[in-house]
């Protein structure tokens, strides 16, 4: 028997005498040292400093400073700037943040147009899993809730942007429920709430293991109903500003004729999501095709400030055997219904509902101190034991709550009810972002950004369920407060000129750059 | 995937494989999608989440053994020596129909007026074969047709709207639409109120909470961090 079967076998061994064992939670000053010693936000080498722009001198990895310093794929002398389209707010994104403020937006009265680089969906709100914490329960308050997302996101978010975000909570998911939106409920109808890592309470607002699906479909579908301008498969390139500090449009690239397509805006909303796909220090990832950072890169080059940008969080629980799977996430439900961690020795090295920058950082420990299981392809994780699940629940659990994870290892024949299956840290969420403040307004006057691609609500970790909240909260946010300023201004020039400084930062600060940012798709094509 | 695992994908044994009509040699353990970046196609349409749930690349098959034209996944799905494959237009919006809900009075009338073929079904289940994901298309649009619509939205929960039930319908059915309407009308019309909700929405707007924000938010840090239950 090879050592990867003597490990599962005695994961399963161990199963009965393990079901009661409490685990003992971190202290605050064992947390700070395990993430000090081995979360990969704290490894120095990741990290370059960004030399021009608006954060420069500040830190982030190595990955995301390319594409910050990138060359724009246009120049400021670009010929023809003459608008095809001339719209109140332009939409960048088409997940859960974008298709939230058109909905905004045009129930408002503006004009909208949606341009995204895929379809309508696509996005990594489709593929969120666990649920959205919205405080509803009789003994929970917004205030916990807010205490805890403090907690979790090591005391550094945005106290204003947080607020607002636990505050209206209830009122969106009252806003989804009249969509449409099924969330489970209980007997007597009141919604369903379970655990999350980081969470005093139960305040996960869940539908089975597809509630970024079931969101999704409902806002895509609320977004068609109302015929809202949509442009797909056409990404936004490079913003367009009035030279003066202030965004007044965007050129946008038709994927099929590589044709520009120039669009002039009162207000841009960018909802382009997150950073995944970069495979930030050679991470797999949990994200979409398309999470490249495209938001940041044109942001800044337009003069947006960010923060945050140094801080991004990796999922625990990412799929590594089989190798197909990799990168594919376990969602953090199922520890929060029972399923353990366990080593190559079958032991238990950390309490499961520990914030996931700690729980990531423990089986990195693991891994990288020869207590982790090597796959035939050569990755390192450790067991995440499902079948503890309905062990401890009753036979059939797992497939009543997760038929998503279920149906997801039975394509490869594993049987979760059956065997533990293998994990480690895949990259998942970009915790900063676009610095906004409470409007979801950048720094840049009329250009707003909501969701995956701002930051600050989130500090330094970000607490499960909470970015399902964040997107449909400031994609209301943004969508109606652009939809107010675009009915107080009027339209501006259309320029590039901001390249012209920031390409002159570059040579003052001797930036040699060879990425065109943003790249928009990662490159996984065999060059033969 | 990441540069390394592609580097140790090289020396893997490699099958045949004809992906959209041309033949090629890829290493095995690829997904579909995977076998098309190694064979040099550059993807747009037909990327998404690869992670079986956004429905961007619906995809028709066939294997060594069997000439039936199966249905799959292309980012769930692992190619073996000998197979066919294509991915396949996604039909996603073609057949939507434009619903207001706010005028619609009967849901469960309204259905056969959006998308009439609803009473059409001939019970051939192909869509039931065609679905990626397991899903009992076919009951799910009786269901429709019978306003049964709690248990019609459940077999629905997993669907992708990939479309592939779309063509397969001799009756010209879009079960994926129907199915999406009938989720959507069960939770607008026809589920209970939540009572938990309702009150917490009440409290916030009669400033409940106000007081405790005041107070919290004067704290300094470590004084929050000992924040007992609030």
């Amino acid at each position: 028997m090879t050592e990867f079967e003597l490990s599962k076998q005695r994961v399963a061994e161990g199963r009965e005498s393990r079901k009661a064992a409490e685990m003992p939670r971190l202290s605050a000053d064992e947390k700070e040292a395990l993430l000090h010693r081995y979360h990969p936000d704290k490894k120095k080498e990741a990290y370059a400093t960004i030399r021009i722009g608006p954060n420069q001198g500040q830190q982030t990895v190595h990955e995301v400073v390319r594409l910050l310093e990138g060359e724009s794929p246009l120049t400021s002398k670009a010929p023809d700037l003459n608008p095809a389209h001339q719209v109140d707010v332009l939409i960048i994104g088409g997940g859960g943040a974008g298709s939230s403020a058109a909905l905004m937006a045009q129930a408002a009265g503006a004009k909208v147009l949606m341009a995204t680089k895929l379809r309508l969906g696509d996005s990594n709100t489709v593929m969120a899993e666990g649920g959205m914490q919205v405080a509803v329960s009789p003994e929970d308050s917004p205030v916990r809730h807010f205490v805890d997302s403090l907690k979790g996101g090591q005391m550094a978010n945005d106290r204003t942007l947080l607020k607002a975000l636990v505050s209206e909570g209830p009122e969106v998911a009252k806003w989804l429920i009249d969509m449409g939106v099924l969330f489970d409920r209980e007997e007597d109808g009141n919604l369903s709430i379970r655990s999350g890592g980081g969470s005093s309470l139960p305040r996960l607002l869940r539908c089975k293991d597809y509630t970024g699906l079931e969101l999704m479909r409902v806002l895509k579908d609320a977004v068609l109903n109302e015929e809202i301008q949509l442009l797909e498969f056409s990404p936004v390139i490079e913003f367009l500003t009035d030279g003066e500090g202030t965004c007044t449009g965007a050129v946008l690239k038709d994927l099929d004729t590589d044709k520009l397509i120039v669009v002039q805006a009162k207000t841009v909303i960018a909802a382009t999501g997150g950073i995944g796909r970069l495979h930030i220090q050679g991470f797999p990832t949990s994200n979409h095709y398309g999470a490249t950072g495209d938001g940041l890169a044109m942001s800044y080059r337009a003069g947006a400030a960010l923060t945050f940008q140094d801080t991004f969080q990796y999922h625990p629980t990412g799929s590594v055997f089989p190798e197909a799977m990799a990168g594919l996430l376990v969602t953090e439900a199922i520890r929060s219904v029972g399923a353990q961690l366990l080593n190559v020795k079958g032991e238990r090295f950390i309490y499961e509902l520990e914030t996931r920058d700690a729980v990531a950082s423990a089986v990195i420990r693991e891994c990288q101190e020869g207590r982790g299981v090597e796959t035939p392809a050569g990755r390192k994780g450790v067991w995440l034991d499902m079948p503890l699940v309905d062990v401890l629940h009753g036979a059939g659990t797992l497939a009543e709550h997760f038929p998503n994870m279920v149906k997801q290892f039975s394509r490869y024949d594993i049987d979760i009810s059956k065997d533990p299956v293998l994990i480690y840290p895949t990259l998942h969420y970009q915790n900063g972002g676009v610095k906004i403040d409470v409007d979801s307004e950048s720094t840049l006057k009329n250009l707003f950004v909501a969701g995956e691609a701002s930051g600050g609500i989130h500090g330094r970790n970000r607490l499960m369920g909470n970015s399902l909240l964040d997107i449909v909260v400031y994609g209301r946010r943004a969508g109606k407060a652009a939809a107010k300023r675009a009915s107080e201004v009027d339209f501006k020039p259309l320029t590039l000129s901001h390249l012209d400084p920031f390409q002159a930062a570059k040579k003052a600060a001797g930036v040699v750059s060879e990425t065109v940012s943003p790249i928009l798709f990662p490159d996984y094509v065999n060059k033969g | 995937m990441t540069a390394a695992s592609a580097e140790e994908k090289k020396t893997a044994p490699t099958i045949t494989v004809e992906i959209m009509g041309k033949t090629h040699q890829v290493p095995e353990g690829l997904t579909m999608l995977q076998a098309m970046w190694h064979a040099g196609h550059e993807l747009t349409r037909g990327a998404g989440c690869l992670g079986g749930i956004c429905g961007a690349c619906p995809s028709k098959y066939t294997t060594k053994e069997e000439t039936k034209i199966k249905t799959a996944l292309a980012c769930q799905t692992q190619v073996e020596d000998g197979m066919s494959f294509s991915l396949v237009a996604s039909y996603y919006p073609n057949r939507k129909v434009v619903a207001d809900f706010t005028e619609i009075k009967d849901p469960k009338q309204e259905i056969f007026r959006l998308y009439p073929e609803t009473a059409l079904c001939r019970n051939c289940d192909a869509c039931t074969q065609a679905c990626p994901k397991g899903i009992d298309v076919r009951s799910g649009v009786w269901k429709a047709a019978f306003g049964d619509f709690k248990e019609g939205a459940a077999l629905f929960l997993s669907c992708v709207m990939c479309s592939l039930c779309v063509p397969v319908c001799i009756a010209d059915i879009a079960p994926n639409q129907v199915g999406l309407y009938m989720r959507r009308a069960q939770g607008i019309f026809f589920d209970q109120e939540c009572g938990h909700l309702s009150a917490r929405l009440e409290e916030i707007d009669r400033g409940k909470f106000d007081s405790e924000w005041k107070r919290l938010l004067s704290l300094p840090d470590e004084a929050i961090l000992a924040e007992p239950r609030v």
